[in-house]
């Protein structure tokens, strides 16, 4: 008990520290470069507070739950070997856990907004609520191909560089021919659709793929579906843009 | 009382977000895999403090970091702040006095990169695979640092007005010639910690610092210049963790 006790106490300790960076940067800013006071610093203790413990339990449920989740069902597909359910098991992972992404919501709702104002869709809710949709299921299906391309690529230990290095040339050919509002939107909806569950998930399914087959480096080979999921969503939602 | 009511409230946000990724998993491996799941008491606890530190970690930080960080996005690019009191903005801008908009970037970049949890899945990850080569701070610090430079170069564009993708362009350019050289082994977990890094905690601050910008520099359309940070944010650290393999193998050839 003591020892789990002082285990606990040790990475609270540990997230303190990986918060203590935004601490610094946030009241340097506040109290050197803008002078002003700190409002609400019961509110601010408290909050910490939740962070630290917060991100302890993550980190904790991380190598409980996820990890071991993702590298049993990555070894379970692999032993059974069926190419084909592994394949939609990785199309539905990328696709369901983009479309109820928050993140997402928000951009494709920005999104609908430009395209409105751009005259690309008339002006009204429903035009735009029809295109925000839209372009969610374009960016979600888009992360499950990204993840049967990068899965795919793990299986037949393609190598990663001319992949990307293909991605980068349509997404710089897609640049030249998509409308100008929505290049900053594609690009954007990169980044934004990997969230913080999905991401350990995807890790662990990769590494665990790679080192359940003969002849893959978990190092290798095991990273690179986020990478995948990065840059699809890019082509697909300037393809989006130029189709409507 | 309030705050239970809150903390109940952001728990079950996080599971109607964590529902559909659980119902696929679990399905999957009732309906396809058929096998039980090895220590499956662990594994649902797992999941359970997933769940709880997710939502103490976004209610802690809609509570104490994301109200303030935003102000001060809103307060660093206000021209009152830049052009003193009387908050005249000349005709033709100068980039370089947003010094402090560009400090600021660089800072929360780094900082809310080196606090963001999907990164410190990866980074340990990352360390267990590679045997301990890959180092769990080594990897946090050089993709924080990419992330900072790029969200400064982010929010440089933004006040020049230039447009996004000659940098974007560029930056493929230089991962490209980049790839060639760096150690192999580094290459996808590089490409990959181009999308972990912006999530929970970089986005809503970083975003706020993008509207703010382009809605004060004059010239700026909101709504086209206020996007395109997280694209900066997801395309430097491919760069930074490439540099720092290519680093650390230079100090490892050398020492020899």
């Amino acid at each position: 008990m003591q020892h789990a006790l002082f285990a606990l106490f040790k990475s609270m300790l540990g997230s303190l520290r990986d918060l203590l960076p935004i601490i610094l940067v946030i009241g340097f800013f506040q109290a050197v470069v803008l002078q002003q006071p700190i409002p609400g610093f019961i509110d601010i203790i408290i909050g910490t507070l939740f962070i630290i413990l917060g991100l302890t339990f993550f980190i904790y449920g991380l190598e409980m739950g996820l990890f071991p989740i993702g590298e049993s069902m990555a070894n379970a597909f692999a032993r059974k070997g069926s190419v084909v359910w592994l394949l939609i098991f990785a199309f539905c992972l990328g696709f369901g856990t983009t479309v109820a992404e928050p993140a997402l919501i928000a951009v494709a709702d920005e999104a609908s907004e430009v395209a409105a104002l751009g005259g690309m869709i008339i002006n009204t809710p429903e035009a735009m609520e029809s295109y925000s949709n839209g372009l969610r299921f374009t960016v979600a299906f888009s992360v499950g191909l990204a993840i049967v391309i990068g899965v795919l690529r793990i299986l037949k230990g393609w190598s990663i560089q001319y992949m990307i290095m293909g991605g980068y040339i349509m997404v710089v050919i897609m640049t030249a021919l998509a409308p100008k509002e929505i290049i900053g939107i594609a690009y954007d909806s990169g980044g934004v659709t990997t969230s913080t569950i999905t991401v350990p998930l995807v890790t662990a399914l990769g590494v665990g793929l790679a080192s359940s087959i003969k002849g893959r480096n978990p190092m290798t080979d095991g990273f690179g579906l986020i990478a995948f999921a990065s840059l699809t969503p890019m082509i697909f939602v300037m393809a989006y843009g130029m189709i409507i | 009382m309030d705050l239970l009511m809150r903390i109940l409230q952001m728990i079950i946000d996080t599971s109607i977000d964590v529902l559909p990724i659980a119902s696929i998993i679990f399905g999957f491996q009732f309906l396809v895999i058929r096998r039980p799941i090895p220590n499956l008491k662990r594994v649902i606890i797992g999941f359970v403090y997933v769940l709880i530190g997710l939502s103490l970690f976004l209610l802690g930080l809609e509570q104490a970091l994301f109200p303030l960080g935003r102000l001060m996005a809103d307060q660093l690019t206000n021209p009152a702040f830049i052009y003193g009191d009387a908050g005249l903005v000349p005709e033709v801008i100068n980039w370089k006095d947003y010094y402090w908009v560009y400090l600021f970037a660089f800072a929360i970049g780094f900082s809310t990169t080196i606090a963001e949890p999907s990164l410190i899945a990866v980074a340990i990850k990352a360390h267990e695979v590679s045997g301990g080569t890959v180092g769990v701070w080594g990897l946090r610090r050089a993709v924080a640092i990419g992330v900072a430079v790029g969200i400064t170069l982010g929010t440089y564009r933004i006040v020049t007005g230039l447009p996004i993708h000659y940098f974007i362009i560029s930056g493929y350019i230089i991962v490209v010639i980049q790839t060639f050289f760096a150690p192999k082994m580094i290459v996808p977990l590089a490409y990959d910690s181009g999308g972990v890094t912006t999530s929970t905690v970089t986005v809503p601050l970083v975003a706020a610092l993008g509207l703010g910008l382009a809605e004060t520099v004059p010239g700026r359309n909101v709504l086209i210049d206020g996007f395109g940070l997280i694209a900066f944010a997801s395309l430097f650290p491919i760069m930074s963790v490439m540099a720092y393999a290519q680093i650390s193998e230079y100090m490892g050839n050398r020492s020899h």
